[in-house]
């Protein structure tokens, strides 16, 4: 996507998730379809995550007839119900209260439904944030709050926008465990979460994970980072990159060979690659539609 | 003769009656229950004014207060709304969408056009609207102006108990989200209700009043207001037909431009404030489509481009009333009695 977006074809605004993939993996990890999520202007790894066509994305976001909201959504409102994917969100903090109804429609319901929210750290200043954590604990709710801290609200450091020590420790004052993890470290993103999300399932009520990571692109594509220190990123992705982290441990406990990676290294270029291909050849939306679905019946 | 109830009664007989026929209907909102949890929890409130008293305890599990956080609740309704439950959320005064109104207009409105029609978001949000009850600025305005602009939102203002409660049973089981407007001074105004369920369509004026000089078409509280003008104004000898939107999204157009052919002279009267508001945006409409069978500039009777004040005696001059409804129709005839002749 960053290369493709030089090209100029790719309208409206991107939000790349590029170093935070441990997170949306460990998490979704846990989740069945008929669990929701709702994600973030930067959602394109929660929707890979919870199961969404990866053509139709990519349609998608290239504002195309194929894409998964037939190209009146784009990256920033890729959505499919069927996957209990509410939506990226181009709002900051648009999803914690969604995230607060599905819990609800579970519990009414009867279901072990669960609800997953993402935030940013910038979405967790919102007040749609700290008031969906007082109303998934005083409803009880099975909702689990992703805080995704990658250190920056757009280009404001954390050091900045955040007050108190760590965004988990909000949830004390909600009376709902949370936790902090390394959102480099799949693994940790993924006992954090499974314990969450057990917990939520099993009637146990809301918690809050906030995962400290690092993203390695702008807060959108085209944006330079000349707010980050020089060499920032270089380092980052040298040190405290989550896909090196993994396969350095799985390889290292003989579960995964160096050769099978690179298989599935192979195989998710090639699913790129050909999802890209068909996306830019992929009919434009019908004229008919700018007028279609803005009600189910008017 | 038909039950007479109040205006209250017949939106709580509604929600009353969704709820049992539907297990997916819940509602909640700041005080629906009015007492959860506390000392005095079985003379529960039911709402500020009582509207939702008595539903807590006939349907547990299904009423819930919530805490005052607007944007947390209304949003919640939209996620509830898009994963199998139709949530009424109560929004106590409609001035208070200042707070939560992202949740309104940008998620619960949008989703399904931006999913490209997955999403299906049906939820009402209830809400208490109108001036004259000296609340001032921040618990007076209409606003239903703001909800029927926003694409994908569907807007009721009902003027009587009759429609209040066949509009609610509608808004509920529609599949778009729809905003239901309750004047809080109607809520005491009693009317005739039959006692078993029923549906008024949306989009549907309600032509209250026939006459042939000159059309009034109304909103809400306001359909009481043109009709006392109509009788003085029929003492007069001038003719009024009374138009009530019943819905402001969608809105009737048809039946807007059927009286208007039929009198060729529009009186809109709006309690909502005049720029950019219905009263504005109907007189656009009928410029545009049936100019020709306009014998009179079409008048707009509004609320000033003011808030709310709190005196009493300003709150009065803020509210249309029938003598300023009747100076519109005047107005239209050029002071002649009987226009037509």
């Amino acid at each position: 996507m960053h290369k493709e977006f030089t090209t100029g074809e790719i309208p409206g605004f991107v939000h790349l998730y590029a170093g935070e993939e441990a997170i949306a993996t460990g998490v979704c990890a846990h989740l069945r379809p008929d669990d929701y999520i709702a994600s973030t202007h930067r959602g394109h790894g929660h929707a890979i995550a919870k199961g969404c066509d990866v053509y139709g994305m990519m349609a998608e976001i290239y504002g195309k007839r194929d894409g998964l909201c037939r190209g009146k959504g784009g990256s920033m409102h890729i959505a499919d119900m069927d996957k209990g994917m509410l939506g990226a969100n181009g709002i900051v903090g648009g999803g914690p209260p969604m995230n607060c109804g599905v819990g609800l429609s579970a519990m009414v319901r009867g279901t072990d439904q669960v609800g997953v929210s993402f935030t940013g750290d910038g979405g967790s200043n919102q007040g749609t944030f700290l008031e969906s954590l007082n109303l998934a604990s005083v409803w009880h709710l099975p909702c689990i709050f992703v805080v995704e801290n990658n250190g920056y609200a757009e280009s404001t450091s954390d050091r900045f926008h955040a007050s108190g020590v760590d965004i988990a420790k909000r949830a004390d004052g909600f009376g709902m465990p949370g936790v902090v993890v390394d959102g480099h470290d799949f693994f940790a993103v993924y006992e954090a979460a499974g314990a969450a999300i057990d917990r939520a399932r099993g009637g146990g009520g809301p918690s809050l994970l906030e995962c400290k990571v690092n993203r390695y692109y702008g807060h959108f594509e085209g944006d330079q980072q000349t707010y980050r220190a020089p060499g920032e990123v270089d380092e980052l992705r040298r040190t405290r990159d989550c896909l090196d982290a993994f396969a350095g441990r799985v390889t290292a406990a003989g579960e995964v060979t160096a050769e099978d990676l690179r298989r599935v290294d192979d195989e998710v270029v090639a699913l790129i690659d050909d999802a890209v291909a068909r996306a830019k050849a992929a009919p434009e939306p019908d004229p008919a539609d700018l007028l279609t679905d803005v009600y189910v019946r008017y | 003769m038909a039950r007479v109830i109040t205006f209250q009664k017949a939106i709580n007989e509604a929600l009353d009656q969704e709820m049992a026929r539907d297990p997916s209907v819940v509602l909640f909102g700041e005080d629906v229950a009015g007492g959860q949890g506390a000392g005095g929890e079985l003379d529960a409130w039911g709402g500020v004014l009582g509207v939702t008293k008595g539903l807590y305890h006939r349907y547990p599990g299904r009423v819930l207060d919530t805490p005052i956080s607007e944007s947390a609740f209304i949003g919640a309704a939209v996620g509830a709304a898009c994963s199998g439950l139709r949530p009424v959320a109560e929004l106590m005064f409609v001035d208070f969408m200042g707070v939560c109104f992202d949740q309104i207009f940008n998620q619960g409105a949008k989703l399904r056009y931006m999913f490209g029609g997955k999403a299906r978001v049906p939820m009402v949000i209830r809400t208490m609207w109108g001036a004259g009850i000296r609340a001032a600025g921040q618990h007076s305005q209409s606003l239903y102006s703001i909800f029927t602009h926003v694409p994908g939102l569907k807007v009721a203002v009902p003027s009587t108990p009759y429609d209040a409660k066949g509009l609610l049973i509608s808004a509920i089981r529609d599949d778009d989200p729809v905003i239901f407007f309750e004047n809080k001074v109607l809520y005491t105004v009693e009317g005739e209700v039959p006692e078993e369920s029923y549906t008024i369509p949306f989009g549907e004026a309600n032509v209250v009043r026939e006459g042939d000089d000159v059309s009034v078409v109304a909103i809400g509280r306001m359909v009481g207001m043109a009709q006392q003008a109509a009788g003085q104004l029929a003492a007069d000898g001038i003719d009024c037909e009374v138009v009530d939107l019943r819905t402001t999204s969608p809105l009737d157009e048809d039946s807007i431009y059927e009286t208007v052919e039929k009198t060729g002279r529009l009186v809109v009267v709006d309690e909502d404030n005049p720029r950019c508001g219905m009263a504005a945006d109907i007189a656009a409409l009928v410029a545009q489509n049936c100019f020709d069978d306009l014998q009179a500039p079409v008048q707009m009777v509004t609320a000033p481009h003011t808030p709310p004040p709190f005196s009493g005696s300003l709150e009065d001059l803020y509210v249309p009333s029938a003598e300023k409804i009747g100076e519109a129709v005047r107005r239209t005839t050029g002071g002649k009695v009987g226009a037509r002749a």
